[in-house]
């Protein structure tokens, strides 16, 4: 069962719906509530290789529902530290614990500097309302 | 585009929450809570489909018989009034317009139900060809229907047990319906064809009898499982019956509309066969995905009940043989899968399947 509808505070957001939370030269990274709901329930999650390159903007992997298909849209570029296994074995936690349990991947930042072009929460459910 | 109609139950499913979609001219509901527990609900308990977009047609006449003979690929000799068939509605090539089923009303009186998106073409199609003395007439606005599939959905309605593929009038508290023993999921169950104005009224009933409302999400994931083909997708009027492993409703012996190319397809040996296989790596398969040995998946999904990815799709006939292993093009990246007996899902022994 998915949770609540939520948009934490302390994570910076991506339009294409990810969030991000950076610790030091490192993020985690993963997908929104809002993200998660369209979606529907997740059935699997194609995750990148640790080591991989990603780039702000672009895709790093894909979720699929029963129905769908979705790019993973990295909001940061970096390198790929870890992926998030409970994630890869029970993609549904990405529906249960979208920014806990549910997160994606572990990356070391490339550019620290685009941060700053991320959404703050308030910025992030104002792009939301107008979906 | 043309305006989507909706079903009389549209306010219904928009009250509950469901996701609604355009499918076939129509808008529907996709899932209400979700794909996954809706498609368990019909494997263990019970679901209710609004499935009103379909299309209804009477044949009525002294030759409604010899006409639908005719145009349709079963032998409809061998059904009596109470009794339905899953047919074909074929055309010159053996190419499929329709996959249907025929319910007899009365000696002289069918009904036929089509798929929602062929409506207008298979009416114009039985016209042009009707005989004299049988009269077809869409009767589709007329009806709502409603299935409720699952091992207690007969047991939930408070509905005798009846054989598959027969139907008989019966009520719902108080709803005058017929209840048809057809489905699209595999399970135990009914359809019920109600008038259009009781529509809510049977299906709030429905719903009050511990049925979980269920969308074309779970539709779709059920019907695959059991390797029913989805016309527009796995059978099309560019596909035949025989490639397609639907020789079992052509009655070969008879004159239909096809019948010789069907003949010499059966003869020959058909050079595609529509396979049903099982991912062996994980991926999930989706229509229009290419089959590297050649041919195109035409349908896909994950499969909520085995939790692996699962499809169908034309392979070279060597290949059609359970235990082979073709590879999928999922998006630039190599899947293998596994060739499989039809159907990909069987229920455990003490249900009753099929339908």
């Amino acid at each position: 069962m998915a949770a609540p509808e939520s948009y934490p505070d302390g994570l910076l957001y991506h339009h294409e719906h990810d969030w991000a939370r950076i610790e030091g030269d490192e993020a985690t990274l993963g997908i929104t509530w809002f993200a998660q709901d369209a979606l529907g329930e997740i059935v699997h999650y194609e995750a990148p290789d640790v080591g991989a390159a990603i780039s702000m903007g672009e895709a790093y992997g894909e979720v699929e529902s029963v129905k769908a298909v979705s790019d993973l849209i990295s909001p940061l570029s970096g390198v790929v530290l870890e992926v998030n296994a409970k994630a890869t074995g029970e993609p549904e936690t990405i529906n249960e614990a979208s920014y806990g349990d549910g997160w994606l991947i572990r990356i070391r930042l490339t550019d620290p500097g685009e941060t700053a072009r991320l959404m703050s929460p308030d910025a992030y459910r104002a792009h939301v309302a107008t979906q | 585009m043309p305006q989507l109609r909706r079903t009389p139950l549209y306010d219904r499913h928009v009250a509950l929450g469901a996701r609604i979609v355009p499918f076939a001219g129509w808008e529907m509901p996709v899932q209400y809570e979700g794909v996954i527990g809706e498609h368990r609900a019909v494997r263990g308990d019970a679901g209710a489909f609004d499935v009103s977009h379909m299309g209804e047609f009477e044949v009525e006449g002294p030759r409604a018989l010899a006409f639908l003979q005719g145009v349709l690929s079963n032998d409809l000799d061998r059904v009596a009034p109470g009794q339905a068939q899953y047919t074909l509605l074929t055309n010159e090539q053996g190419g499929i317009v329709d996959d249907l089923i025929a319910y007899r009303l009365d000696a002289f009186r069918w009904l036929l139900v089509v798929n929602a998106g062929n409506r207008d073409a298979d009416f114009a199609w039985l016209k042009e060809r009707e005989l004299r003395g049988s009269d077809v007439r869409d009767v589709s606005d007329d009806h709502a229907l409603i299935a409720v599939q699952g091992p207690r959905a007969l047991e939930r309605l408070g509905l005798p047990q009846a054989p598959a593929f027969t139907h008989a009038p019966a009520t719902v508290d108080g709803i005058e319906v017929m209840a048809c023993r057809t489905g699209y999921t595999g399970e135990q169950g009914v359809e019920l064809m109600c008038a259009e104005s009781d529509a809510v009224r049977l299906w709030d009933a429905v719903l009050a009898r511990g049925v979980v409302p269920c969308g074309l999400g779970a539709r779709d994931t059920l019907r695959l499982e059991l390797c029913y083909p989805l016309h527009g997708n796995d059978i099309t009027t560019d596909t035949d019956a025989i490639s397609a492993g639907l020789g079992w409703v052509c009655a070969l012996d008879k004159e239909f509309t096809g019948a010789a190319a069907l003949r010499a397809v059966k003869a020959e040996g058909p050079a595609r066969r529509l396979a049903a296989f099982v991912m062996a790596e994980k991926a999930i398969p989706r229509h229009g995905m290419a089959i590297r040995e050649g041919g195109e998946v035409t349908s896909g999904t994950h499969s909520p009940s085995l939790e692996v990815g699962i499809g169908m799709g034309y392979v070279p006939a060597a290949l059609a043989a359970p235990g082979s292993t073709i590879t999928i093009d999922v998006r630039g990246r190599e899947a293998r899968a596994r060739v499989v007996k039809k159907p990909i899902y069987r229920k455990e022994e003490g249900t009753d399947g099929g339908s």
